[in-house]
């Protein structure tokens, strides 16, 4: 065992000062190789956390929200929707949510305005998400105006500030009394955005969503499970840009191998005649090519991953910030808790090492197995 | 002792092509142990052939060789690869170092296989590149010796696994004359300290020294009058 | 300076088995976070996160009406560039009530 060892050594010795004879380029070749891991595991450990985070988070999330739709588009629940849906059986709780979009000109920011059904804001007051706080420097107890489409200017006084660990879910909310959300946007009595619906039996949202559809013909329920969906396939690995990194990183990887497995300069031919002559076996050359291909790709592959854990867990992801705003002004800070797919870290290390060493042990086959002799007589 | 036996050797390229040639053609030779001997004749002789036949680089077209008594043409190429790294130490005629890798990265290079600590083998090395008067070059890279240097190197390097049998091939081909004298000096330490020295050469100033106990002389490929 | 390649990999190794060990530390860290905004997203009735306040189908992906992801042209280029990095929910190309009733029709 321990003279394998020392064979091993000897021959990683070998390897690594016959990449140290080209240093740059070599340095550069991992370099290349760990930012590509680096990348893609950022990518892929971001991804799954958020996915699992969203999921976790919307769990509870209404199990039917029901939408009505005019020629295709969001309209609003009139008066009579809430009464019909009540004597469907199986519904537990019927609710009829009020929510909207304001844009405010001020930032250039779009909030999300509610009036939570259980209530407990005082009319004259709001509740507001933490990235609101930040962008707005607001606090407790201070003013701020919003102008409505009328054109009139409302007052509000901040009651309370959502927890900061939860802008996630909360960062561009503005929670207000139902009766201060109905003046503001005008909002016609007896309407609602929405009605979200409580069922008992979990088994039977398919069936009460199949009546609603038939009770209320032009609404739209959707289903919680539906909404988990999108959630559950964010960011997956088919998807947009997600896909588009992927296309380019097995390119690059791609090329990569490519190149090494393009074949042997004259030099390295000489240089394994000459390893072959001086007394190494067939195996000997082919191992420590082996080791030459395991070292760069093991290393790639670890400080890759290592610091897209950082990068993801740590530092809050801060290279997909930009990517991921957009033209959005209010950008939620979270932390993602790290939900690590095991099977993905595999995979990516597989992609990783084998066919690169595989790429660099191809070439090397034909002239291993050459004759030493030959060295001799050149 | 017979260090080394060749019997009716023969050994032939491209063979069945339309380019056959046979480098040698019925050798009978028995090389003395603990002397050095000379092989000597012009260029396409077969020395070179030859060497690389006595120090089991290649296996013969047909004729056997044995070493130390023991057959060994017929060996598998695992245990002939073995038998040279530890019998067998050759000085090439281009010296062929490894560029990039210092003189004692070069020296320690065949010992690699066998599985000694590192710390051995390069204790080693220092010893020999001590002997061979190149300690202070110890770390430099090769490319940047001079060529008696270079050569000093690779003899350092056919000792490290202590073998028993050095073999060079046109060792004074690319040394100026006072060079030349230091390595027929060295050869002769050699042999007197028991190791079996075999040389091509059709440098006079090396047939004709001291040092070479017995020549050989060759011509298209067998011996011409031992 | 070769002399350190092979101990630096080594670290790395233990580095990678660190990730591991931190991560299900730091999981134990967020569990009580986690819970906490499930609570919140449940009293609240919540059904989206808010990662991207552009546009109205990228704040509530889940309940996007069908005509604003595909504003002109299924096909057509993103509006807005959070709008290309997901993909619209499945279930709106889908009206489940007319397509029961299409095939209960034929």
């Amino acid at each position: 065992m321990n003279i394998w060892i020392e064979q091993q050594r000897a021959l990683i010795d070998f390897t690594l000062a016959a990449l140290a004879r080209r240093k740059a380029r070599n340095l550069g070749l991992l370099a290349v190789y760990t930012l590509l891991v680096f990348v893609l595991a950022s990518v892929a450990l971001f991804s799954h956390a958020l996915r699992h985070e969203a999921t976790r988070v919307l769990a509870d999330a209404p199990e039917i929200v029901l939408q009505r739709l005019v020629a295709g588009r969001h309209d609003l629940i009139p008066p009579g929707y809430l009464e019909k849906i009540g004597h469907i059986r199986g519904v537990q709780h019927v609710e009829g949510r009020l929510w909207g979009y304001y844009y405010d000109p001020v930032i250039k920011a779009n909030y999300t305005f509610m009036a939570p059904g259980a209530g407990g804001i005082e009319r004259g007051t709001i509740v507001i998400g933490a990235a609101l706080e930040r962008v707005r420097g607001l606090a407790l107890d201070t003013g701020i105006s919003f102008r409505a489409y009328s054109g009139k200017l409302y007052s509000f006084v901040v009651a309370d500030i959502l927890p900061h660990d939860s802008e996630l879910v909360s960062a561009d909310l503005v929670l207000m009394h139902e009766d201060d959300f109905r003046a503001f946007f005008a909002f016609p009595a007896g309407h609602y955005t929405d009605i979200a619906l409580a069922v008992a039996n979990p088994q039977e949202v398919r069936n009460i969503a199949a009546k609603l559809a038939d009770a209320l013909p032009d609404s739209r329920p959707i289903l919680r499970e539906e909404m988990l969906r999108t959630y559950a396939s964010i960011f997956a690995w088919r998807e947009g840009i997600v896909l588009a990194i992927l296309s380019g990183a097995i390119l690059a990887f791609g090329i990569l191998a490519w190149d090494k497995a393009a074949g042997l300069s004259a030099e390295e031919k000489r240089e394994i005649g000459i390893l072959k002559a001086i007394g190494w076996e067939t195996g000997d050359v082919i191992r420590m090519k082996l080791w030459e291909g395991v070292l760069i790709s093991l290393t790639a592959f670890l400080g890759g991953y290592l610091a897209a854990y950082l990068h993801v867990f740590y530092a809050d992801s801060m290279l997909f910030e930009p990517v991921l705003k957009g033209w959005a002004v209010l950008y939620p800070r979270f932390q993602l808790a790290p939900e690590i797919d095991g099977l993905a870290v595999a995979t990516l290390f597989f992609f990783t090492v084998v066919p690169y060493t595989a790429a660099v042990l191809v070439p090397i086959w034909r002239a291993a197995t050459t004759d030493p002799d030959a060295v001799m007589r050149s | 002792m017979l260090m080394i036996e060749l019997i009716d050797v023969r050994k032939a390229f491209n063979q069945g092509k339309h380019n056959e040639f046979w480098a040698l053609d019925g050798i009978n030779l028995g090389i003395e142990a603990h002397r050095v001997t000379a092989l000597c004749g012009p260029s396409g002789s077969g020395k070179t052939t030859l060497l690389t036949l006595i120090g089991c680089l290649a296996r013969p077209t047909s004729g056997r060789a044995r070493f130390k008594g023991e057959d060994i043409s017929g060996l598998p190429e695992r245990f002939l690869t073995q038998l040279r790294r530890r019998s067998f130490g050759f000085v090439f005629q281009q010296f062929n170092l490894i560029r990039g890798l210092s003189a004692e990265e070069n020296v320690m290079l065949p010992a690699a296989p066998s599985g000694l600590p590192q710390q051995v083998v390069r204790a080693r090395a220092a010893m020999l590149l001590d002997r061979l008067r190149l300690a202070h070059r110890r770390t430099a890279r090769v490319e940047w010796l001079s060529g008696g240097e270079q050569q000093r190197v690779a003899i350092a390097r056919a000792l490290i696994n202590d073998p028993e049998v050095l073999i060079a091939d046109e060792p004074t081909a690319n040394l100026d004359t006072t060079l030349a004298r230091e390595f027929l000096a060295i050869l002769e330490s050699f042999a007197g300290e028991g190791r079996t020295v075999i040389l091509s050469s059709h440098d006079p100033l090396v047939i004709q020294s001291a040092a070479v106990h017995r020549v050989i002389d060759m011509r298209d490929g067998r011996i011409v009058a031992a | 300076m070769r002399r350190l390649v092979l101990p630096c990999l080594a670290l790395a190794v233990v580095g990678f088995a660190m990730s591991c060990v931190d991560a299900a530390l730091l999981r134990e860290r967020h569990a009580g976070r986690i819970e906490a905004n499930h609570v919140l997203a449940k009293r609240l009735g919540l059904t989206d996160i808010a990662l991207f306040t552009e546009a109205r189908y990228t704040r509530h992906p889940s309940q996007a009406d069908l005509h604003a992801p595909f504003q002109d042209h299924p096909l057509a280029l993103e509006h807005f560039p959070t709008g290309s990095l997901i993909a619209p929910p499945r279930h709106i190309a889908r009206h489940e009530y007319l397509d029961r009733t299409t095939a209960r029709a034929n």
